[in-house]
């Protein structure tokens, strides 16, 4: 009895097996908060700020592929239609970004929500499929509604957050807000993927028609995560938007969702410390590269190929490949 | 247990089943035999809840579901999907687990120990796996382990859809002693099999699907002996 009852609460999630992964992410993000304290300039924080940004988009990316199996080529679409939805708001209308934030999640969830209908119900690659049309349909959408957007331009004159008459406009002052909205987001996505619509999306992620066969349903939990995950790309893109204050179109475009894909692989498709290493890395290694200037990209590959060539599962499972190849039991 | 009326299906613009009724009475074990492509499985997963016929009436211990899809499956109604069709990087224990989804979370049913214990009494080979992933079985184990899964939600109705699928003669001898071992216990069951000849010997009722139509329905032994039974789906 109590033997099957400590088997229950560990579950099935691999995320589910270490116990202490929501110690790790506090410590984490409590050793991330000196970053403001020991950075040498304003950059080091900049960048601090973006990767934490990038983290957010990873991992909404990974829940919904690397736990979902579900591929989305259209992540950095719903980005770019956050990072509008709320600078446009704002600029236009003159609304707080604190409201320009919850609007981002709602209109990316809703477009999720609209693209998703017909494309899931489908078995096969029909959301890849559909969100690469969706993210096509909206880069050309940025650059030609001049009058809302800026056009190729950029959308300019966005206000940044703004606390008790603070505004939130340099780097040490905005890195709190992206601290803590990273925080509640990787809180929301162990918590998602050890609840009960964890285990459907695993289910549903590992054999479809056998998810059918128990009662779950596919079509339901593919659709909710969908949008979930798009609703977290729109709330990076409202952070993203009132911390640069600026956006424009080439930020937002299929390469963008390409190279998120490969971020997420890189890091470790389905675990859930990979999105970090991947973020990292994103933001990271093309700074590493300027001096190379026009090899950076080519260099970026390269690199990217050898790790996934040597690592197939990505970073957060070497410890893991060293372990079994050392003879040693590894926790995964 | 369970009454069909008059049903119809299809997919799209394809019409598969016409006017289909069946019965299985409590602690029946009743079989469909029919060639590739006479419909069993969309049968099936009518009744299973996963596809919304056309047209007709599915009831289930007396009280119409028709209209009830979701409130079938996990709730006295399991099914054991043609191809097994096991979550292969899970392992064994995990997904029994999984069969108990509906009534498992988000309560913490510790009830999970007994019935896993009934699976393992069932199929010792599941036991001495239970800590390997599903794809590393055989696919004799994998149809004990899919039949396991269904369990795991305490059906009254079981729905077997071509569990001989794919499997050595003697793995399939060893599934359906143990379906018939359910059955004797008191299990309703229902089974979709192109296998005629163990399907016939395992039930008390048969039913012919033919391009969508019940054809012949009578009981086993009448339709073993039954000279066209005979030519079609048993080879004779």
């Amino acid at each position: 009895m109590v033997e099957a009852d400590e088997s229950v609460r560990r579950g099935t999630v691999l995320v589910a097996r270490r116990p202490s992964d929501h110690v790790w992410l506090i410590l984490i993000w409590l050793a991330l908060l000196t970053i403001p304290f020991i950075a040498p300039n304003a950059y080091v924080v900049s960048l601090a700020n973006m990767a934490l940004i990038n983290l957010i988009l990873i991992a909404s990316l990974n829940l919904l592929m690397g736990f979902g199996g579900q591929i989305s080529l259209g992540h950095a679409g719903f980005f770019g239609l956050g990072a509008y939805a709320s600078g446009i708001l704002n600029v236009k209308l003159g609304l707080s970004a604190w409201l320009g934030l919850p609007a981002a999640a709602l209109i990316a969830g809703a477009a999720a929500l609209v693209i998703g209908l017909p494309a899931l119900r489908l078995r096969g690659h029909y959301l890849s499929m559909a969100t690469l049309g969706w993210n096509a349909i909206l880069v050309v959408l940025f650059n030609q509604l001049v009058d809302l957007t800026g056009g190729p331009n950029g959308l300019l004159g966005v206000q940044p957050f703004s606390l008790f008459g603070i505004r939130l406009d340099t780097e040490p002052r905005t890195f709190p807000l992206v601290w803590l909205a990273s925080l509640l987001i990787m809180l929301a996505i162990l918590n998602l993927l050890r609840s009960r619509l964890g285990r459907a999306l695993r289910a549903v992620a590992t054999n479809e028609l056998g998810a059918d066969a128990i009662g779950v349903d596919s079509f339901c939990t593919k659709l909710l995560f969908f949008v979930l995950s798009a609703g977290m790309a729109g709330i990076a893109g409202s952070l993203y938007v009132h911390v640069n204050q600026y956006a424009s179109p080439e930020t937002f475009g299929i390469s963008g969702s390409i190279l998120l894909i490969v971020m997420v692989a890189l890091g470790g498709s389905g675990t859930y410390w990979g999105p970090l290493l991947g973020a990292l890395i994103y933001t990271a290694v093309p700074q590493l590269l300027l001096d190379y200037e026009d090899a950076e990209l080519m260099l970026f590959g390269l690199g990217m190929l050898v790790v996934l060539i040597v690592f197939p599962g990505g970073l957060a499972n070497v410890p893991g490949a060293f372990m079994r190849r050392f003879g040693l039991k590894g926790r995964s | 247990m369970l009454e069909v009326n008059d049903l119809s299906a299809g997919y799209g613009n394809t019409q598969v089943l016409h006017h289909v009724s069946l019965h299985v009475a409590p602690g029946q074990s009743v079989c469909l035999i029919g060639a590739n492509g006479a419909g069993k499985t969309t049968l099936m997963r009518c009744i299973a809840g996963l596809l919304r016929p056309s047209a007709g009436r599915i009831a289930i211990s007396d009280s119409d579901m028709t209209a009830a899809a979701s409130a079938r499956l996990g709730f006295g109604v399991a099914l054991v999907p043609e191809g097994r069709r096991v979550f292969a990087p899970m392992s064994v224990r995990e997904n029994l687990e999984m069969g108990a989804f509906r009534r498992l979370w988000p309560r913490r049913d510790r009830t999970v120990a007994g019935d896993m214990a009934m699976v393992f009494d069932l199929f010792p080979r599941l036991w001495e796996r239970q800590k390997q992933p599903a794809g590393l079985l055989s696919g004799g184990e994998q149809q004990m382990l899919a039949i396991g899964r269904a369990l795991m939600s305490r059906p009254r109705l079981l729905l077997l859809d071509e569990p001989s699928m794919g499997l050595a003669p003697r793995v399939v001898q060893e599934i359906f002693v143990t379906i018939r071992r359910l059955n004797a216990e008191g299990m309703s069951i229902l089974l979709a099999e192109q296998n005629a000849n163990m399907a016939l010997r395992s039930a008390a009722r048969g039913y012919v699907l033919a391009e969508g139509e019940i054809v012949r329905v009578a009981e086993s032994s009448v339709l073993v002996s039954d000279p066209s039974v005979r030519a079609a789906y048993l080879g004779l």
